[in-house]
């Protein structure tokens, strides 16, 4: 009972359900005999109104039992359970306690259905009912808050459904993504590529690349400061999985498409985080998660593209 | 009727020191009365006639309905089964989920209302006739007669030494009662858990605990209640019992004793004619000896009197042995003897306001239940709006939203859904992992979860946000659901 900032609570506890208790009792105990004023003909001795006079129709004693019995029931229940104050019960029974063996009987329980998909490959496993069903209840409860129910993600956070992956697509991959997180992050090039013109230039020279509108003026100028991005994203812009760098050439646009979001993204740059999620779930369950993300680009259990 | 509101009390008091009728002159003096006291054990004397043959009618209907029920099949399974496990109620062959829990409130309704209705027309028929409590205890009390014989002979035995003989017919009246009381117990689990599966079980001895747990539990509430408690139950734990009273009026048939013409009471010589100085009632004391509850029908409606009309029936034979008029104690109303009405004008009283109204509404809830049921769809639909993605770029300049949708279907066959959005102009519908034709499959009782997106194309309409409704068809039944959900569009 760690709760308690001062010992004056579980003493006034303890002393109101003491009390209580007690006061039932003794309640029980005084008026069971009642001495009234009466004419002895089986009336209470009560008088309302002139005459309406309230007759005695006492209960039955095995009522009083039941009586006693609450009490017995309450006192037993009071040393074998916390109740009182800081007290904390023959029984040593706490919420924490009975949560945590529950969680052991069910874990229990699960053990040889995740043993047996722990010891399956993904791509087995992806075409599994139950797993998937399992899959799709741990992406519910944990991904899609940021991927979308659907997991084809939104504005900042990647479609998992295609085949365009930031860090690569491969079972192990995702798996490493799950586990540990990703970190994206675009350098602020606008120092490097040169004066606002020259930014504009490059970015015209990104839209072409994925056949997107551009100005082939500009896109021809921003050619040769395309070098510097080549770094990174490669020098045909498509791109580098193992450091996380998008393909350029395709039309998924993480962050926006257009002239404009390019220019944006260029000018300062971007810091994207998956967190890692490897704390939260089980080594098999990840595995099961896997899987079920594996499957929603690669159907039928087979590698696409 | 004010012999049975609360605060006057009941004039029965204790039995033999009650009075009718309050004397101001008794001298008033102090003295000790205990709240609580030993219960004295009835004996009730056995009865036949009208009323007897009435309760014994009702008996068999209702216990037929009850041992009887579980074991019809339907289909492939039990006809009438509540299943508390999978949270399905099947009655027939209606499906009821949780989420149909208004019409258990309905049923409720429309119990409670007929009970009122019943109450004002003649008072406590159910109690007399068919309350479990009253079902019971008569069987019980039929069971203890065949075994202990009747009253005297079973007061006879109650007071007299233990012999063998009394050992025997106690153990045989005993072993006979929990026999039926786990009968009862075992058909009552039956209602919960597939009966036909709980027999086999109990065959084989493989039960499990809490079935065996809960055939003893109501197995022994029912030994507690029919073999001892009887009356008690209706005298301190029936609350509608308390609150009958409320919906007593003066034209509410009720077993009543003549009073005009019973007294004054009193012993006599069969062959003496309806003497000028007593009368009818012979005071031979049967009426008090047949009553389950222990009462005097003679001091008036009492609170405790639970209709059964046993003393109607044995007043009647007492009548006939005499030579007297029937109906003596009979079933009649306060406006019959206070203005002396005749039989049919006491009857015309029946269709009176407060019956009509009962009446009127409990038909038009019946009806109002019974028209729900007629069309209720057998599939609940619910859609969420993803509250992760709220709009975004698709393929082809098309502005996505996406929503959940859940499918319950309520039948016990697999049923075909359509889906179809309407709300705004050009608005497309994508399931995710339907089947040709966007046609959704989902299996008996099961409900199924889909990710679907809405699509229009991006900048077709203004910013904002725009009501949306799915319609949700079955192929087979024809029937539609409609949901309301929004689309917003970002700026």
């Amino acid at each position: 009972m760690s709760d308690f900032t001062s010992n004056f609570w579980p003493i006034l506890i303890t002393a109101i359900t003491l009390l209580g208790i007690f006061g039932c009792a003794l309640l029980l105990w005084l008026t069971s005999k009642v001495k009234v004023t009466s004419s002895n003909d089986g009336t209470s001795g009560h008088v309302w109104d002139e005459d309406l006079r309230e007759m005695n129709n006492p209960l039955p004693r095995w009522w009083v039992w039941l009586f006693i019995l609450t009490i017995v029931a309450s006192i037993i229940y009071l040393i074998a359970y916390p109740g009182l104050g800081t007290y904390k019960g023959r029984l040593d029974w706490t919420q924490e306690k009975q949560y945590q063996q529950e969680m052991t009987e069910a874990n229990k329980a699960l053990a040889p259905l995740y043993a047996k998909y722990a010891a399956m490959p993904v791509e087995a496993l992806s075409t599994d009912k139950e797993a998937k069903a399992i899959g799709e209840r741990l992406f519910m409860n944990n991904c899609s808050q940021c991927h979308g129910s659907d997991a084809r993600g939104s504005r900042g956070f990647p479609n998992l459904t295609d085949h365009d992956w930031l860090h690569g697509g491969s079972p192990e991959k995702i798996q490493e993504t799950i586990t540990n997180g990703r970190t994206g992050m675009m350098p602020p090039m606008a120092a490097a590529v040169g004066n606002a013109d020259d930014v504009k230039n490059v970015a015209n020279y990104v839209l072409s690349l994925s056949g997107s509108m551009y100005h082939s003026g500009r896109a021809g100028l921003g050619k040769a400061k395309f070098a510097i991005c080549a770094a990174c994203h490669g020098p045909d812009g498509k791109g580098n999985p193992e450091i996380g760098a998008p393909n350029l050439t395709d039309n998924a646009w993480l962050h926006g498409a257009g002239e404009a979001a390019i220019i944006r993204m260029i000018n300062e740059g971007k810091t994207n985080q998956m967190p890692a999620q490897g704390e939260k779930f089980t080594p098999a369950q990840i595995h099961v998660l896997t899987a079920y993300v594996w499957g929603l680009s690669n159907k039928a259990g087979k590698t696409e593209k | 009727m004010k012999d049975v509101s609360p605060t006057e009390a009941a004039p029965k008091i204790q039995g033999k020191n009650a009075t009718k009728t309050l004397e101001k002159t008794t001298p008033l003096t102090e003295v000790v009365i205990s709240l609580y006291e030993a219960q004295e054990k009835i004996y009730p004397r056995s009865t036949s006639g009208f009323f007897t043959k009435w309760r014994w009618v009702m008996i068999w209907l209702t216990q037929l309905f009850f041992y009887g029920v579980p074991w019809i099949n339907w289909g492939h399974r039990q006809a009438l089964l509540f299943d508390l496990e999978t949270k399905r109620f099947y009655i027939f062959n209606l499906v009821l989920y949780p989420q149909d829990l208004i019409y258990l409130t309905a049923i409720l309704v429309i119990s409670a209302l007929s009970l009122f209705l019943f109450t004002a027309i003649a008072g406590r028929l159910w109690c007399g006739y068919t309350c479990p409590q009253t079902v019971y205890t008569e069987i019980f009390l039929w069971i203890e007669r065949k075994i202990e014989g009747d009253r005297a002979a079973r007061m006879k035995l109650d007071t007299a030494a233990m012999t063998t003989k009394k050992l025997v017919k106690k153990s045989c009246k005993h072993f006979a009662w929990i026999a039926f009381a786990l009968w009862t117990g075992f058909t009552f689990v039956g209602y919960f858990t597939p009966i036909r599966a709980l027999a086999n079980e109990l065959i084989h001895l493989n039960i499990s605990p809490w079935e065996t747990f809960w055939v003893c539990f109501y197995g022994f509430a029912t030994y507690g209640n029919a073999g001892f408690l009887r009356e008690q139950v209706c005298k301190y734990m029936c609350p509608y019992a308390r609150f009958q009273s409320a919906m007593f009026d003066d034209d509410t048939l009720v077993v009543t004793y003549d009073e005009a013409r019973g007294e004054p009471r009193g012993g006599r010589s069969r062959k003496l004619e309806t003497s000028k100085t007593l009368g009818s009632c012979i005071d031979c004391s049967l009426c008090v000896q047949v009553c389950p509850t222990g009462i005097d029908i003679r001091k008036g409606l009492q609170y405790e009197c639970i209709g059964c009309g046993a003393c109607a029936d044995v007043c009647d034979t007492v009548m006939d042995k005499m030579g007297y008029a029937r109906g003596l104690i009979k079933y009649s109303t306060q406006n019959t003897m206070t203005n002396k009405w005749s039989h049919k004008q006491m009857m015309q009283r029946i269709l009176r306001p407060r019956v009509i109204i009962y009446t009127s509404i409990l038909a038009f809830l019946v009806s109002a239940l019974l028209a729900s049921l007629w069309l209720r769809t057998p599939f609940r639909v619910d859609v969420i709006r993803d509250r992760g993605v709220m709009a975004r770029l698709a393929d082809g300049g098309m502005l996505e939203n996406v929503y959940r949708l859940q499918i319950m279907n309520g039948t016990e066959s697999i049923q075909h859904y359509q889906l179809n959005a309407t709300g705004i102009k050009g608005l497309l519908i994508e399931v995710d992992g339907t089947e040709i034709n966007q046609d959704v499959i989902v299996k008996p009782a099961e409900s199924r979860w889909l990710s679907l997106r809405l699509e229009i194309p991006d900048g077709s309409v203004e910013p904002g946000s725009y009501p949306v409704e799915f319609e949700i068809k079955s192929l087979q039944s024809k029937e539609t659901v409609t949901e309301k959900s929004i689309f917003l569009v970002p700026r």
